[in-house]
């Protein structure tokens, strides 16, 4: 019977059955209980995707939704820049390591949503302090990250570096930051999932546009099918991001997960 | 050409002191193979350090191609036990051998050249768009040697490098690099803890006392210049030289001197004592 | 070595308190925006004196707590089921891969329509987020067995209770505490967001109220000290890991989440 069963599994048709079943399966449920909805907080599903096609995908597509990813674009990479740039020099000096991390430390546990107040002392409204927001939780598990990816390049391959004589740029270069390139996709990783946090939340309970600004209206208006129908926008989006970063791992990382997969076999 | 003058390491942390290296003094003329063997423990791999540059000396000289050596020198290439660490796991097996070259500012043409010729050197010109962790220990090792061999030193330094590799990969890559040695007419210093490869490989063996180390004797091999693997191994002089090296190492190691079993292959007048 | 560095790191703590000092001082920043560290500390310890200090901090750390140990218990109970069936595996990755990513605030304005601002409302938040984390380490743990060592559990004919004590769960372990680690931080991140935009009570409630009435230098203060219960609760964790892997032969590193 599982042997059967697992030949199955195996075959193209199994394997996208296993792919789809369960999401399929949940979502047909999803749409048959909540077919005739009367609640006012749960509607059908059927409301929040016809919600969905006009909210979403008319003018509040440029209105709302683009500069919500702009801005997060924008935040994401200074993240990066900030990030692995302060944490190449940090992780390359061990006395400069000592000094700074308890104050690493101290700054980077404070929740971002915490500094959100503060930030607004400092960059009055608009793009500016979103952008910064952003960066404020962003930067810190790339930072950490890459100082420790830094940290631990591989004593024999620095070794190797200095008797051909690679110094400097090029070290930096083809050592350095391709060592700790896997360590730096995991902060990054980390950063991308407080990203989208922020970019929602450093739109709430303000006056100007973006996703989470247009949900926070849905909201207070009682318009519940657009409401849920921003939740849903906001998993898509997200899975969407998660996807794109998947590729680009796979594409910069390549040999990470070869090697990976070698020395597992080997254990 | 590498001169080593007086050479003293002291290994000074959390207040101890260890003098690994008390005085070594030796040349290796231009193009020579010499081989250093030792007890374990006994500084080799701190003498390499030395001369590669990777690590300061506490005293005495380093001279490598007649200039004195504070940092690692130009025209000196190493290769190191620990193959797996030492090839860089993102570049591919082509990458890997042209990136010293590219480091130093070779235009691209030349280092494909060097880069091919030296993995044909090494016989492993299928495989240079693999990468390394997708190679066999040996298979990796012979990288580095390529890299080694591209970036076309005066002087190779060697680190215990055939040390984790299995015996018969090990039988290969030493013919390999008697091959490598003779095509580039490089001068070759190889350490290592097995005195059989010591005495099939170099011209000359030096063996070095425990620590703190000095030079216990250098001897010449006079051996045929063409090694092979059966016939050289079982050549009565090879025996000699090996048992009268693994004495010296034994006394060095303050263990009793070996006691030479009768020699049942020759004629019973020729018993040794 | 370790004394060098502890000297190091508390120098840099304390040039770090006294830029922060100088630098509205000097006039480079204005001092409404960033009030000197000793008017921070000033406020910090009125704050303490009058005893209204200490309520809002036990109400983050009690819904952080609840919040926590909800999604941890649901994290290793379903991900011990589903990594120990291969099937299960495989029909509920695409599923999990959908749902995770998915941004727990956007959660927030359903709810704020359910609860309002009460504990109810946040722990939605935090439990949704912080149980992902749990649940992908689990996963990653159970599946992580050493197939040379099951198949000598096999072969010595272990039974499925012996199999899961002796091999499941010491391999599993050092990945479920590094899964409570990462749970546990992000559950601080959304609580305290709760906190600001739900409004249930606790220290993000109140910043909010204390950036809200201008006092400046209490905001500062209050944003010290969730950052001070960040600290401690990694330090905690820190502690509880290495602990937990202390007896582990070989390191797990963070599995990318």
């Amino acid at each position: 019977m599982r042997l059967a069963g697992m030949r199955l599994a195996g075959t193209v048709l199994g394997r996208v059955g296993l792919v789809l079943g369960l999401p399929a399966v949940l979502v047909t449920i999803w749409w048959i209980v909540s077919a005739d909805s009367e609640h006012f907080l749960f509607r059908s599903l059927r409301d929040i995707l016809v919600a969905f096609r006009e909210t979403w995908l008319g003018p509040r597509l440029v209105e709302d939704v683009l500069p919500s990813l702009s801005r997060l674009a924008q935040g994401y990479a200074a993240s990066l820049v900030l990030g692995i740039g302060a944490g190449v020099l940090i992780g390359s000096s061990r006395t400069l390591r000592a000094v700074v991390e308890p104050v690493l430390e101290l700054l980077r546990a404070i929740p971002p949503p915490a500094l959100i107040p503060l930030i607004g002392l400092f960059a009055g409204i608009g793009d500016t302090r979103r952008v910064v927001i952003i960066i404020a939780g962003c930067v810190w598990p790339i930072l950490l990250n890459t100082v420790e990816g830094v940290r631990a390049v591989d004593e024999v391959l620095a070794d190797t570096c200095r008797s051909y004589r690679v110094r400097g740029l090029g070290r930096l270069r083809h050592l350095v930051l391709r060592s700790a390139s896997p360590q730096i996709m995991t902060g990054a990783r980390q950063a991308l999932a407080i990203g989208i946090i922020l970019m929602v939340i450093s739109e709430l309970q303000r006056t100007d546009r973006g996703i989470g600004f247009a949900v926070e209206q849905f909201q207070t208006s009682f318009r519940y099918p657009e409401m849920w129908s921003g939740v849903l926008l906001l998993g898509v989006l997200g899975v969407a991001l998660s996807l794109l970063f998947r590729l680009a791992d796979r594409q910069i990382l390549g040999w990470y997960h070869g090697l990976r997969a070698t020395q597992k076999e080997s254990r | 050409m590498l001169e080593v003058q007086g050479l003293h390491k002291v290994y000074d942390s959390h207040g101890r002191r260890v003098e690994a290296i008390r005085e070594l003094t030796f040349t290796v003329p231009d193009g020579r193979f010499a081989c250093v063997v030792g007890p374990s423990g006994c500084g080799k791999t701190t003498l390499l350090r030395c001369i590669a540059g990777l690590l300061p000396q506490t005293g005495g000289q380093v001279w490598v191609e007649g200039n004195p050596v504070s940092g690692p020198p130009p025209g000196l290439a190493v290769v190191f036990q620990e193959y797996g660490r030492s090839l860089f796991p993102w570049l591919r097996v082509r990458d890997n051998v042209e990136l010293p070259l590219r480091a130093a500012g070779l235009p691209r043409a030349r280092r494909r050249q060097l880069a091919a010729d030296a993995l044909a050197a090494v016989g492993l010109s299928d495989a240079y768009r693999a990468y390394p962790w997708q190679l066999s220990g040996g298979m990796q090792q012979r990288v580095a040697i390529a890299r080694a061999v591209a970036y076309q030193p005066r002087v190779l330094l060697m680190d215990e490098p055939f040390a984790a590799v299995d015996a018969q990969t090990r039988a290969d890559l030493e013919d390999l690099i008697r091959t490598v040695w003779r095509r580039l007419g490089v001068t070759l210093l190889f350490v290592t803890h097995d005195i059989d490869e010591a005495v099939y490989l170099g011209e000359r063996v030096i063996v070095l006392s425990a620590a703190p180390t000095r030079i216990k004797e250098d001897l010449e091999i006079d051996l045929p210049a063409e090694r092979d693997q059966l016939i050289t191994r079982s050549d009565p002089r090879f025996t000699e030289l090996r048992a009268h090296i693994y004495a010296q190492i034994q006394t060095s190691r303050g263990a009793p001197p070996p006691v030479h079993p009768p020699d049942r292959t020759a004629a019973p007048q020729e018993e040794m004592s | 070595m370790r004394l060098r560095s502890l000297w190091l790191g508390l120098a840099g703590l304390a040039g770090f308190g006294l830029l922060l000092e100088l630098v509205p001082r000097i006039g480079v920043v204005s001092d409404r925006y960033l009030p000197p560290t000793s008017r921070v500390l000033s406020a910090l310890s009125d704050q303490i004196e009058a005893g209204a200090l200490w309520r809002p901090v036990g109400d983050t750390l009690l819904t952080w707590a609840i919040g926590l140990a909800l999604a941890v218990v649901a994290g290793v109970v379903l991900g011990v089921v589903i990594g120990s069936v291969p099937f299960l595996r495989a029909a509920t990755a695409s599923t999990i891969e959908f749902l995770r990513p998915i941004p727990s605030v956007a959660w927030i304005p359903a709810a704020i329509v359910l609860y309002g601002p009460v504990r109810a409302g946040t722990l939605l938040i935090v439990v949704y987020a912080a149980f992902w984390q749990m649940l992908v380490q689990v996963l990653h743990g159970v599946v992580d067995v050493d197939p040379v060592a099951r198949d000598t559990a096999r072969s010595y004919r272990l039974g499925r209770w012996a199999r899961a004590r002796w091999l499941v769960w010491p391999t599993t372990l050092p990945y479920a505490v590094t899964g409570l680690r990462l749970a546990a931080t992000v559950a601080l991140i959304l609580t305290v967001t709760g906190e600001l935009f739900i409004g249930t009570p606790g220290l993000g409630a109140e910043i909010l109220l204390a950036a809200a009435s201008g006092a400046v230098a209490l905001t500062y203060a209050l944003v010290l000290v969730t950052g001070l219960v960040g600290v401690a609760a990694n330090l905690l964790f820190r502690v509880v890991e290495r602990r937990a892997l202390a007896w582990h032969p070989s390191v797990r590193q963070e599995v990318p989440a």
